[in-house]
């Protein structure tokens, strides 16, 4: 059965196929012009927590309010995720990573293949000695979303739309 | 509800919410239900995880106040503040002393059901303080100044149409809204606006760690996370019972919670935010001030309430409500809240089939009476609860409270001799009768048919409908003269003790051997026709009756006196075959609570539904030629207690083994449910209810097939609903039948 060989990272790709939340897979070396393939202007970000790999200089990584409030995009990496689930993991940082990634309306999260994990309880294994030391995440899972106003949409206080990027190990693939 | 003027007014509510908020809620709520069916039917190990849900709320519940002092000190260590609040108006005090230290304005809050109980809004409106509800439903509710109707979706009675309507009228935009879309981008627009201004953010809390001080959030639309890091003052608002050890333990409830609610795998969110959070304030008065570059004080109050929580902890029966993680799945899955919602089926604050436990707990219970008799005890929502919670039990218990609490009863002196039940003075006399149901039937069968005739005239249905609320639109059963069991002892069994594959004990329900006594002579010949030898002892009435109008003490001595009747039988070897499923559900798991825990197990072990027993003979080798022959279509509804024991395929298998073509139904319950579609008062919701089979029975594909149920409620509902009759699945194997008899 294809189930059984499934790798990881094919487990967290169909689980965002099934939120119909796009991803695009490329190696750091590439990050900069697949953002530009993604990201709407204007575009807020904060520093990207991995070696080696930064934002491109048109996306503005020092958010103020104002910023927030007028940014299309937003640019913030994910600490892990979580196939089972297409989750992502957004820490709550100094630099305001968790309110960029909820205000504007299209959230980029970026995250390393090398961070994926199965399942559910391997990813709170790994959060426990995170939220005991103080820290804050949020495991987001698609676009924000209401049944509220009587039929489903996509997008109500945060974004209306995300797309993952997902980092390579900068070796040849597969 | 002891009186007509009551009943009629019951009636009354019922049938504005039927004909105003109905058809939303009922589109609502089936859409969750199936929604939860399919989504944990992925889950590999949903069994294992509602156990571990179960075992860890039962642990962190014992050990509850060691988890606080363990919570407070964490939180404590964290930079926040801990108040342990005794009731609401303790815990509004303190909030309103928080946002006055704050010079609060405007304090904006996600959805939380607990601030609902406090009524915090209004304490702090007392105050001045502008209270916005973020979370889209909750806000609708405000504008509206309506309650929710559910503890998810608190605005699911409202449809798009009427929420445009109520947004047009009260905010007059340029361009009138019409669409879920633009009415969600306008609400957005707006709430933004205001939690941009707010001076205190309140949440509540669906899971809090002891071990971190964690608050777990769960959401979809991102207002929780807003109202939580906007401004510089939290404020989380929990009930004690969300305590849970440590992180760890928050597994299997992320992958539950989502599914068995709205029937998402997962929310959209799951903050685990661990205040005072390292997120930098979103100031508006500093907008253009880096967020690296902010150094923010935080202030953070965690609000823990008892307000009778702590005393429901040492209650025997209550302290299961505590384990509730408000998923809404009980609701979802009952039949009669998906007609009316939670603005009938609900108290002053929470609403479903688990609101009993809450209302009784919380707020006392002359609220939890108001909608506790709308639980039938159908039992459709037992396996759907994550925490494993017997729902239909809770609603027993406390239904049995408010008989004993109840006025003494006004027409005492026409039932005593009716009622030889172990209950005290002042139950409801319409419980009393329905709870008698045996007594009747014996009395019934006695003087049959006059009696039939007496209580089919005018007077006496009247009389019956006013003094003891029986709906005169109800057919009432008809009393049999020769019961089954006289019918059995003068034919005698027809397979010789020699020659028989087993014996068995066939019992004799009320309703089998006094009123529908055709089905208990084909499921005698039935087994017959498979070599079994069968029995009819005499075996009291099982207790269902009287538990469903919450007459534990009734129930629990027919129990004893049931299984005295039997245990001699199941250690001589013989199988107890029941016809009836809600009687066969007593035996296999209300008498858990009734019996001693040795002859609860014995009982359930040897009882069997009568296909399952008879799938069982044809699985062990018996040739199942003596029931074939047939390629009719049935249209079949299983029953409700039949369902959540998981024994419906052994019906339709042997039903197709003998080779019928079956199409069964997917309602969770016929509406009928024992009694509850006779009481005047609930007649209508009950049609309404059984409107959902009649669809399904009544479409092209269904609507000539032979209508069978396993239930005699459903029967008799689904005879008055379809005018055709219906027959128990029993009747359809009978070779009588099959050979044109
Ligand atoms: S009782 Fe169970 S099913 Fe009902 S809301 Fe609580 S957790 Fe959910």
């Amino acid at each position: 059965m294809t189930v059984d060989v499934q790798t990881t990272r094919e487990r967290f790709e169909e689980s965002l196929a099934d939120l119909e939340v796009p991803v695009t897979r490329t190696e750091p070396t590439a990050l900069e012009s697949a953002l530009e393939e993604i990201v709407r202007e204007p575009a807020i970000g904060t520093p990207l927590e991995f070696e080696a790999v930064s934002l491109p200089d048109w996306i503005d990584d020092a958010p103020t309010p104002a910023t927030l409030e007028a940014a299309t995009t937003s640019v913030t990496s994910a600490s892990f995720g979580i196939a089972d689930y297409g989750s992502v993991v957004l820490p709550a940082r100094p630099d305001g990573s968790e309110q960029v990634s909820l205000f504007p309306e299209l959230h980029v999260p970026v995250l390393r293949e090398s961070d994926l994990v199965p399942d559910m309880p391997t990813a709170i294994d790994r959060l426990g000695p995170v939220l005991r030391d103080g820290g804050s995440a949020i495991l987001a899972t698609g676009p924000s979303a209401t049944a509220d106003m009587g039929a489903l949409v996509r997008g109500a206080h945060g974004p209306k739309a995300v797309h993952v990027v997902l980092l390579g190990d900068g070796e040849t693939d597969e | 509800m002891s009186d007509a003027g009551g009943r009629r007014s019951k009636a009354a509510h019922i049938r504005r919410l039927l004909e105003t908020e109905g058809d939303a809620v009922e589109e609502n709520t089936i859409g969750f239900n199936r929604g939860r069916y399919e989504s944990v039917a992925d889950l590999e190990d949903y069994e294992e995880l509602k156990s571990e849900a179960r075992a860890i709320k039962e642990d962190a519940i014992e050990r509850l106040p060691a988890l606080i002092d363990e919570l407070t000190a964490t939180v404590e260590e964290n930079g926040g503040t801990v108040y342990l609040a005794d009731d609401a108006a303790d815990a509004n005090r303190y909030i309103r002393e928080v946002a006055s230290e704050q010079d609060a304005d405007r304090l904006v809050k996600s959805k939380s059901m607990t601030t609902e109980e406090l009524e915090v809004n209004e304490a702090l409106e007392a105050d001045g303080v502008d209270v916005v509800e973020t979370d889209l439903g909750e806000w609708v509710l405000q504008v509206a100044d309506e309650a929710p109707s559910h503890i998810v979706a608190p605005a699911i009675h409202r449809s798009e149409v009427d929420i445009a309507r109520l947004f047009n009228e009260r905010f007059d935009p340029e361009e009138p809204l019409e669409t879920a879309e633009e009415l969600t981008a306008f609400a957005r627009e707006r709430l933004g606006g205001l939690i941009r201004e707010a001076d205190v953010g309140m949440t509540g809390a669906n899971f809090i760690t002891a071990d971190s001080g964690t608050i777990a959030l769960v959401t979809s639309e991102g207002n929780a996370r807003k109202s939580a890091v906007v401004p510089d003052t939290h404020v989380a608002v929990a009930g004690v019972e969300k305590i849970v050890p440590s992180v760890e333990d928050l597994s299997p409830f992320i992958e539950l919670i989502g599914r068995s609610g709205t029937g998402q795998d997962i929310t959209s969110y799951i903050s685990l935010l661990t205040p005072p959070v390292e997120s930098p304030v979103v100031d508006v008065n500093e907008p253009d001030v880096a967020f690296a570059d902010r150094d923010d004080d935080r202030e953070f109050h965690l609000v823990l309430i008892d307000n009778g929580r702590m005393a429901m902890r040492e209650d025997d029966q209550l302290r299961e409500t505590l384990y509730c993680i408000r998923c809404s799945a009980c609701a979802n899955s009952c039949a009669n809240f998906q007609s009316v919602g939670g603005h009938a089926f609900g108290g002053e604050t929470y609403s479903g089939g688990i609101a009993t436990g809450w209302e009784a707990g919380v707020h006392g219970y002359d609220s939890a009476a108001e909608f506790n008799d709308l639980c039938t005890g159908c039992s459709r929502c037992v396996n759907q609860c994550p925490v494993e919670i017997d729902i239909p039990w809770i609603n027993t218990v406390v239904r049995d409270r408010l008989n004993r609490g109840g006025d003494e009863g006004q027409f005492e002196f026409l039932v005593e001799g009716l009622t030889p039940d172990e209950e005290p003075g002042g139950i409801d006399l319409q419980k009393r009768l329905f709870g008698n149901y045996e007594t009747l039937a014996k009395l019934g069968s006695a003087t049959a048919p006059v009696s039939n005739w007496l209580a089919d005239a005018g007077p006496a249905r009247t009389v019956l409908e006013r003094v003891a609320g029986v709906d005169s639109r109800r057919e009432l059963p008809a009393f049999k003269r020769e019961t089954l069991r006289d019918w059995y002892e003068s034919r005698g069994p027809r397979i010789d003790a020699a020659d028989a594959e087993r014996e068995v004990v066939l019992y004799p329900d009320t309703y089998t051997n006094h009123v529908d006594v055709d089905r208990g002579k084909a499921a005698v010949r039935v087994l017959e026709a498979l070599d079994v030898r069968v029995r009819i002892p005499a075996v009291p009435e099982s207790g269902r009756a009287p538990l469903s109008q919450g007459m534990i003490d009734t129930a629990d001595e027919r129990a004893s006196r049931v299984y005295a009747a039997l245990a001699e039988h199941i250690d001589a070897g013989r199988d107890v075959v029941v016809i009836e499923p809600s009687d066969l559900a007593m035996f296999r798991r209300e008498y858990e609570k009734l019996l001693p825990e040795a002859s609860f197990d014995r009982l359930r072990e040897g009882s069997y539904e009568v296909l399952e027993y008879v799938y069982g003979l044809l699985e062990n080798g018996t040739d199942a030629d003596a029931l074939g022959g047939t390629d009719a279509e049935v249209a079949y509804h299983s029953h409700c207690q039949q369902r959540t024991l998981g024994l419906e395929p052994y019906t339709t298998t042997v039903l197709e083994t003998a080779g019928y073509d079956v199409l069964e139904s997917d309602v969770e319950c016929c509406g009928m449910a024992g009694s509850f579609g006779y009481k005047t008062e609930y007649y209508e919701l009950s049609v309404d209810v059984g409107d959902r089979l009649r669809e399904q029975f009544t479409t092209p594909a269904a609507r000539d097939r032979i209508v069978a149920a396993s239930g005699t409620s459903c029967e008799d509902q689904l005879g008055s609903l379809l005018e055709r009759d219906a027959v128990h699945p029993v009747e359809l194997l009978d070779p009588r039948r099959r050979s044109g008899r």
